[in-house]
């Protein structure tokens, strides 16, 4: 079986639900291409994810009626059992979120700078919201995230999809 | 969060994306993607699963190394489970993606941003 089809299905499960304007992914013709400057054994690893983490006991970052949230950052040296994800929209039948390290992997980015494979892992990550306007997350969002990276001396990143 | 992968890219910081929607993820235009064909919700390997993680993770940094071109997508090799029944009853009236409460706040979302963007501030 191949993979699902999500634009497919998101498009005739909220159809069928009335909501008749289809949400238009974003889509271009060109790709961006940097390789690395240096060895990965030389770079440090920047990491974004859309997984809405936030400290055990802690309210969120996030007001959850805001429909155009801001990128904000965490200490990549949070302790991984005091995490978790607020997100909802996930596949709650048939996984979970309990385990950071499979959409958050600090633990195992950690193990891959002791090991040599990577120098070493940003000082902070990154939390994105999936907007509804392609155009905030292109003006505000990504810029936001650039700028951090920046300043952390990011070589390479990694973005996790939740 | 393709978005953000191409603007860092652009700006010269090389990415690699990880994600479980490779309908989506492709549809954009990636430079890097891992793809595994998982339920939404682990794009870096099967809960409590070090070694798969481990893997996953590590496809993504042999990718940056070893990409020579952009919208490169590599597959992770695990199947989630032998039983794909999960694939069809995503999205599905059996099956409501998200709960009666997490869609409630998903609809005044979805309210406050059309009055966001009625008023020109998205």
């Amino acid at each position: 079986m191949t993979h699902v089809r999500y634009i497919d299905k998101t498009r005739d499960y909220y159809g069928n639900e009335g909501y008749d304007t289809p949400y238009r992914w974003a889509h271009f013709d060109e790709i961006p291409f940097t390789r690395p400057a240096k060895p990965l054994s030389a770079c440090r690893v920047g990491l974004v994810t859309t997984s809405e983490m936030a400290i055990v006991g802690e309210p969120g970052a996030w007001d959850e009626n805001d429909p155009a949230r801001d990128v904000y950052s965490m200490a990549t040296d949070t302790p991984v059992a005091k995490l978790y994800s607020q997100k909802e929209a996930y596949d709650r039948h048939a996984t979970t979120l309990a385990d950071v390290d499979s959409y958050l992997p600090l633990t195992r980015l950690a193990e891959f700078a002791a090991a040599g494979r990577i120098k070493d892992v940003a000082p902070r990550f990154q939390v994105i919201y999936s907007q509804y306007s392609q155009r905030k997350t292109l003006t505000v969002d990504a810029p936001e995230i650039l700028r951090q990276m920046r300043e952390d001396r990011v070589d390479v990143a990694a973005l996790t999809a939740v | 969060m393709s978005l953000a992968a191409r603007h860092l890219e652009a700006n010269g910081i090389p990415t690699v994306v990880f994600g479980c929607a490779r309908d989506i993820v492709e549809h954009c235009g990636v430079p890097r993607f891992v793809f595994s064909d998982f339920p939404l919700g682990n794009p870096t390997g099967r809960p409590f699963d070090a070694a798969m993680q481990r893997e996953v993770v590590g496809l993504g940094l042999d990718l940056l190394e070893t990409a020579t071109r952009p919208g490169t997508t590599v597959v992770n090799p695990h199947v989630w489970s032998p039983d794909p029944g999960w694939k069809d009853k995503i999205f599905s009236k059996e099956q409501p993606f998200l709960s009666e409460d997490a869609k409630e706040k998903w609809l005044r979302r979805k309210d406050a941003y059309r009055e966001l963007k009625g008023s020109g501030k998205v």
